[in-house]
């Protein structure tokens, strides 16, 4: 168990710089999510803290020392890989117990450990097959018992459900937050799907091309998004940006008031979330809808609004029948679900 | 022999579309195959014919196609006795060319390919591409300068002579290198996290995943090494190093004095059954390895 210091971290693969300094504090026993699209450097940061890239400027730090210039086997970590890495002429006893025999463990401790964790991640039935012969679910149960078995202080885990079917990633979410729960080991997670960093993390680290957009709790952060991109990145169907203007107090869409706020004029951009909106017949927007999903629980109505010809997602709670195509239809918005953000820098503006 | 169990296997299951060729077709099919496989056996069978009859019976026209009584004698006379030297010590020179030349490839291609595929050095790409090139240089090619610096070093008539000059295999290499790309790099960092170090990696993993590839290699290999006949015949005057390939030729007299057929032909079988011995042993292995294979 130990805490995990990252001090401005950057790395540069020749001299395109791809991660430009991220700094964060992880907590002991924390499950920390880094969420991403493809190619924001997460992946990159998570493997700098294994120790299978080098950091090319500021210093990571585990349990208060730096661990900069030590192999990933003297950091008491373990990983997780995407596409699981196990070997495949081993059993999955050998597979677990393969760390713990490079270090040199008797026979019958890391039988021990190996029919623990087996025990742990009901696999016990398993011991004997070959990779190939388990099913996908089980693979990466493997891959979670090869590092529980070495007991690490911080474990890794680089997007581990993205080759999973929907329903199976569901149920490893669960088991795998349980398990974290269970042995509060602190974990960095790398996924790339913003309902696992929601449903998982502890805190979340949101990245876009190599910067840290805004760290904090998954609430907070769809809550109170930092930024336009995190804003959009955080919950689904994404946030509706909306250009604004201020002028004398008043917030407008064009020239539909939506509000009243103290700030000086200008342009900003709106931030509505798609499920804050509700239909009311002397709502403010009027948006024509052009395609509705309905889910069951909810009715996503996509379409233009007409105050700004602006695309624009509701989500209306239950079932929502559309009559027909081009019907249009009033909503109103809570004023204190709209965000607001800088139209330069992209930041929220309090 | 597996080829054919295959092809009869596929026979008892044809495809849909090969239906028609049931009936007359699968007759005359066969028949060629048959007369194939008889055109490509009679020499060897006149061989084996020769083999164990007299040398009277070999000189007098025509010669006789079905085999003598003089098989033990000939064979013996053969094996323990020979032309220059028994036959035996030459198939026992063959046997440690050859696998010395099938291990040693082996052993140097997987290192190098090891070290092209997995290590940053400077001039990787320099020695990949220089390995390469002696792709494309032939033993012929080479083989005076190799005489002398073999000469140099007093390895003429040594067994070290025989192997060490065609130790080395650009092929080989290539082939591991191709193979070793395909293996996932997260195996590499995961044995790293692990706490293996390179060679532990090489030993633990590379090694057990291309055991078919050795397998296939070693087949190969082996058969390149026992049918050497131009570096043999070079660097080995004395006939206690005779390898067998280049022993036959050796086994003709030089002068008007009669060739001892049945001896020779007697040894040209036992030269082939080595390799054949090879080929079925490790054909098995090597089918094993394809069904268990994973990646």
């Amino acid at each position: 168990m130990a805490t995990v210091d990252l001090d401005d971290v950057r790395k540069r693969f020749g001299s395109t710089e791809v991660i430009h300094g991220v700094s964060t504090a992880i907590e002991d026993g924390e499950f920390i999510v880094i969420v991403g699209p493809s190619g924001c450097g997460k992946s990159t940061l998570l493997r700098m803290v294994a120790g299978l890239e080098s950091v090319s400027q500021g210093e990571i730090r585990i349990d208060g020392k730096r661990v900069n210039e030590v192999e990933p086997m003297d950091r008491d970590i373990a990983m997780v890989f995407q596409n699981y890495a196990l070997y495949p002429h081993m059993s999955v006893r050998q597979n677990m117990g393969y760390g713990l025999k490079i270090a040199g463990l008797p026979k019958n401790a890391i039988e021990e450990k190996v029919q623990d964790a087996a025990r742990l991640l009901q696999l016990d039935q398993l011991l004997d097959r070959r990779p190939k012969q388990l099913s996908g679910g089980q693979r990466q149960r493997v891959a979670m018992g090869r590092a529980i078995v070495r007991e690490p202080s911080v474990f890794l885990f680089d997007e581990p459900l993205s080759n999973l079917d929907a329903k199976l990633r569901v149920q490893m979410r669960v088991e795998i937050k349980e398990l974290q729960a269970k042995l509060g080991i602190t974990s960095l997670y790398v996924t790339h799907d913003q309902v696992e960093a929601m449903t998982m993390a502890d805190r979340m680290i949101v990245m876009n091309a190599g910067i840290a957009e805004q760290i904090g709790s998954p609430l907070d952060v769809y809550e109170r998004p930092d930024t336009l991109f995190a804003a959009q990145f955080i919950g689904s169907p994404s946030m509706n940006i909306l250009p604004a203007t201020l002028a004398s107090n008043s917030l407008r869409i064009g020239s539909i008031e939506l509000g009243k706020r103290g700030l000086p004029d200008g342009t900003v951009h709106l931030g509505i979330r798609p499920e804050h909106v509700v239909i009311a017949s002397d709502g403010p927007l009027s948006l024509t809808v052009h395609l509705a999903e309905p889910l069951g629980a909810n009715t996503l109505l996509h379409g233009k609004l007409d105050e700004s010809g602006e695309t624009f997602t509701a989500a209306i709670s239950g079932v929502y029948r559309v009559n027909g195509p081009g019907e249009t239809i009033r909503l109103a918005v809570d004023d204190a679900h709209v965000h607001l953000f800088d139209s330069d820098t992209g930041r929220r503006i309090v | 022999m597996a080829i054919a169990a295959d092809a009869q296997r596929v026979r008892k299951e044809p495809a849909p579309g090969m239906v028609e060729k049931r009936g007359r077709n699968l007759w005359l099919t066969h028949a060629l195959m048959i007369l194939g496989v008889l055109v490509v056996f009679f020499p060897i069978w006149l061989a084996f014919v020769a083999s164990t009859v007299t040398q009277q019976e070999i000189a007098r026209a025509p010669m006789p196609l079905l085999p003598g009584d003089r098989f033990f004698e000939n064979y013996a006379r053969a094996l323990f006795a020979g032309v220059n030297v028994p036959v035996a010590t030459m198939l026992l020179n063959s046997l440690v060319m050859a696998v010395g030349i099938a291990v040693g490839k082996i052993v140097i291609s997987l290192l190098s390919a090891f070290a092209i595929v997995y290590f940053r050095f400077p001039g990787r790409s320099v020695f990949f591409w220089l390995i390469f090139l002696t792709l494309m240089l032939p033993v012929e090619v080479r083989i005076v300068p190799t005489f002398e610096v073999v000469a140099g070093f007093g390895m003429l008539n040594s067994y070290s002579g025989l192997i060490f000059p065609l130790i080395a295999s650009a092929t080989a290499t290539f082939l591991f290198r191709q193979f070793f790309l395909t293996v996932p790099d997260e195996l590499a960092e995961a044995a790293r996290v692990d706490g293996a170090r390179p060679m532990r990696f090489f030993i633990d993993i590379l090694l057990p995943m291309s055991r078919t590839n050795i397998a296939a290699l070693f087949v190969i290999l082996f058969i390149y090494g026992w049918n050497q006949y131009l570096w043999p015949l070079l660097i080995t005057t004395d006939p206690e190093m005779n390898t067998i390939v280049m022993g036959i030729k050796q086994m003709f007299p030089s002068g008007d004095d009669v060739a001892d057929w049945p001896v020779i032909m007697a040894t040209s079988i036992l030269a082939m059954i080595p390799p054949v011995i090879v080929v079925i042993s490790m054909q098995k292995l090597f089918i094993r390895g394809l069904v268990d294979s994973e990646k």
